[in-house]
């Protein structure tokens, strides 16, 4: 297998419920690479995420999606993780009755296949050691899965099963929504612990504050179902500054959004 | 193929008659043949006796339908296929061994496979062998027991053996009128266990049927009688995850329990019926002052099982709690639930009932709480919980509640929920597939029931609720 990822999304149209939120989106990810794609709400963001990742209520009616050359468009979406795709999400879901553990060691062992499952020590150690490095206490192993975590600890969650997991291509959705500074800095420092060229990582936010922390080296702009903007780290630092109104003006844009707001 | 008979000579502790003459009474039910049950039984005239009155109590008593009943005023399980001519009421265990393995359907089989389950535990649950090799296990186990002054044996040997302490307490709990699945019962008795523990012995090892499971243990009327004297401890586990293959179509089984002052119970079910068999049994337990009752019933497969353990708190500072799981798959319906009585102060008690419906299955929560008078400050927490797959199966809550006394508290909580989308998705974006996120939703649900298990039914549970779930989505 190739070390380093190619991630490919080509002239993406999905929509939902018959109505078109994607209009064509073009972006290429590497290996290494860190790229964010900021906007304002509404305008596309996390139903590109959720289309990736293959989420059945989004419908993709044009384009194509390419990890390492396959389309994944094709697959399921637990073929889609296999093949090394990971979403951390805005609102994970809660399981009631599943142990953050157990959860965690059926989702390592569905990706290294059957013959080949992690001894339990083996995973016992890798799951302690994650945890101390996301500030974790050592119960949310034996917790149900996300049942009664406050947000910040959701999204400790999720980085954790990202670090678990080892993902070639992860895309972060909102994952610094509901988080305090301190809960933000312990989230980006495990993000930036597995930056590496075996990794490409999405990361999706409405805010310029994260990227304080994960350092992106492309920044997108999303409105109207469209990449308007791409840049370096500066376009986010602009964006901080200046807010969206600027590019809403050069391009002539009055409503940027496609989707009700949240 | 070899017809293996009983291995008489090892029964020291006489699990039924010693006598292996075939035997069956025909089909269909009535005074000769209930004559016939307790002579070739060699049973004492009282025990006949008893049988005969409730013979008669179950000609007399209707079948329970939404017309004649309270309590299946609203819908109730539909038990007009239900032939009380076209079922033998007894068969001597050795008669049992006719069935060879070849007639075992590949099925069952295969999920004996699956399961895990030892050959020799296999030919016997099929009904191919007339009892499990577990004899020294039980054999040793029996010696600590007797130590302790505890008796673990069938209710026939009792009966012979122990007939001061059977006539006390034998059809008190659940007498022959209750209703017309226990005067059946009552009638045609056979099989089933008999414990007692003495004041202040706690039995620390789960008493398992399953170490002195014969045919005669599994038959379809079996009827359990525990006494817990006071300050006692006794925990009962019968059956198991395996399908109990039977070609007969009625189970009727009657538990009684006496749970004396400040001892405690605890009496854990998993029955797994193959899908021809109406499964209608009466549990109930009596707890005095003080006294703790727990019934842990999963109950799977089956036509039709209604069952609805309770517990009478009789005495001061009584408490119950009952957890049941039932599993209902195509042209299943399972009509289980729980009643609770608190007939004196301070009784507490807890119902958790889970229940999953799948490929068009059918779940009935049907369970009362109920405060007498007397019942001042107890308090009762009912929660049911169910769990639907598809679109096809259905669930339904029928709580009854009767307070006669303004002190207490009754909390009802409902919950009626689908394996989600989302939750589906989360679960496969982490790589599992679409069968494996539904199992593991399915047995997170069930969680609080698989935790109450000793270890190894636990691990069953687990086995067995991943074959049911198996394609069952999509």
């Amino acid at each position: 297998m190739a070390t380093s990822p190619k991630f490919k999304i080509e002239d993406l149209h999905v929509g939902i419920e018959g109505k078109e939120i994607l209009k064509g989106i073009n972006l290429e990810i590497n290996g290494g690479e860190v790229h964010a794609i900021m906007g304002p709400n509404g305008t596309g963001k996390s139903t590109l995420a959720s289309a990736i990742m293959g989420h059945p209520s989004y419908e993709v009616t044009k384009g194509h999606v390419y990890l390492d050359g396959e389309d994944i468009l094709e697959m399921e979406v637990d073929e889609r993780a296999r093949k090394g795709l990971f979403l951390a999400m805005q609102y994970p879901s809660e399981i009631s009755g599943v142990t953050n553990a157990d959860f965690l060691r059926s989702a390592i062992n569905a990706r290294r296949g059957e013959g080949n499952e992690i001894s339990i020590m083996r995973f016992m150690k890798q799951l302690d050691k994650t945890m101390e490095k996301l500030g974790m206490d050592e119960s949310f192993a034996s917790r149900y899965l996300n049942e009664g975590f406050s947000g910040g600890e959701k999204k400790r969650n999720e980085i954790l099963q990202m670090m678990m997991l080892d993902p070639r291509i992860a895309i972060l959705d909102e994952i610094d929504s509901g988080l305090d500074i301190d809960a933000l800095k312990v989230v980006a420092e495990g993000v930036n612990s597995m930056r590496k060229p075996e990794l490409g990582i999405l990361i999706i936010t409405h805010y310029q504050r994260l990227l304080n922390y994960i350092k992106p080296d492309y920044v997108h702009v999303i409105m109207q179902g469209r990449i308007v903007r791409s840049g370096g780290p500066e376009l986010a630092e602009r964006l901080e500054a200046e807010g969206y109104d600027w590019i809403k003006e050069e391009l002539g844009i009055k409503d940027e959004t496609v989707e009700q707001k949240a | 193929m070899a017809k293996q008979l009983p291995k008489l000579s090892e029964y020291q502790y006489g699990f039924r008659d010693k006598d292996v003459s075939v035997y069956r009474t025909g089909r269909g039910l009535s005074r000769e043949v209930v004559e016939e049950i307790s002579a070739l039984k060699g049973e004492p005239d009282w025990m006949l006796e008893f049988r005969l009155k409730a013979l008669e109590q179950f000609y007399k008593m209707p079948m329970p339908n939404s017309a004649n009943s309270k309590w299946f005023s609203i819908l109730p399980g539909d038990l007009s296929e239900l032939d009380f001519d076209n079922i033998t009421y007894y068969v001597k265990p050795s008669e049992r061994q006719g069935r060879t393995w070849d007639e075992v359907p590949e099925e069952i089989k295969r999920t004996f496979d699956r399961l895990g389950i030892p050959e020799a535990e296999q030919k016997f649950l099929a009904g191919v062998s007339a009892q499990y090799e577990s004899e020294v296990v039980y054999q040793s186990m029996q010696k600590d027991l007797e130590a302790q002054g505890v008796i673990f044996t069938d209710t026939d040997t009792a009966v012979k053996e122990y007939p001061e302490l059977v006539k006390k307490y034998f059809g008190t709990v659940v007498p022959p009128t209750d209703n017309k699945f226990a005067a059946l019962n009552s009638a045609v008795w056979s099989g089933g266990s008999f414990i007692y523990v003495p004041k202040g012995v706690k039995v620390e090892i789960p008493l398992q049927a399953y170490f002195r499971i014969n045919s005669e243990n599994m038959g379809q009327f079996e009827r359990t009688l525990i006494i817990a004297d006071e300050g006692s401890f006794v925990h009962y586990v019968e059956g198991c995850t395996a399908p109990i293959y039977s070609t007969s179509s009625l189970h009727s089984a009657v538990v009684e329990i006496i749970v004396k002052e400040n001892a405690r119970t605890r009496y854990t079910t998993i029955q797994n019926w193959s899908p021809n068999v109406y499964n209608l049994v009466t549990k109930r337990a009596v707890a005095e002052r003080g006294a703790h009752m727990e019934w842990v019933d999963g109950n799977i497969g089956s036509k039709v099982t209604m069952k609805y353990p309770a517990v009478i708190m009789k005495g001061e500072g009584a408490k119950a709690d009952i957890l049941s799981i039932a599993v209902a798959g195509k042209g299943q319906h399972q009509d289980s639930g729980a009643k609770v009585i608190a007939l004196a102060p301070n009784c507490t008690s807890t119902i958790v009932a889970k229940s999953i419906a799948k490929d068009g299955g059918k779940v009935t929560y049907r369970g009362v709480s109920s405060f007498g008078r007397n019942a001042a400050g107890s308090k009762s927490n009912v929660k049911c919980d169910t769990l639907i797959l598809d679109n096809k199966s259905t669930s339904d809550t029928i709580p009854y509640n009767e307070i006669k006394n303004d002190d207490i508290v009754l909390e009802h909580e409902a919950s009626v929920s689908k394996v989600s989308e989302d939750q589906l998705f989360y679960l496969m974006s982490r790589g599992l597939t679409e069968d494996e996120a539904t199992q593991m939703i399915v047995m997170g649900f069930i969680e609080p029931f698989t935790k109450e298990l000793p270890m190894e039914y636990a691990v069953e549970m687990n086995r067995l609720i991943k074959l049911e779930m198996e394609g069952s989505i999509g």
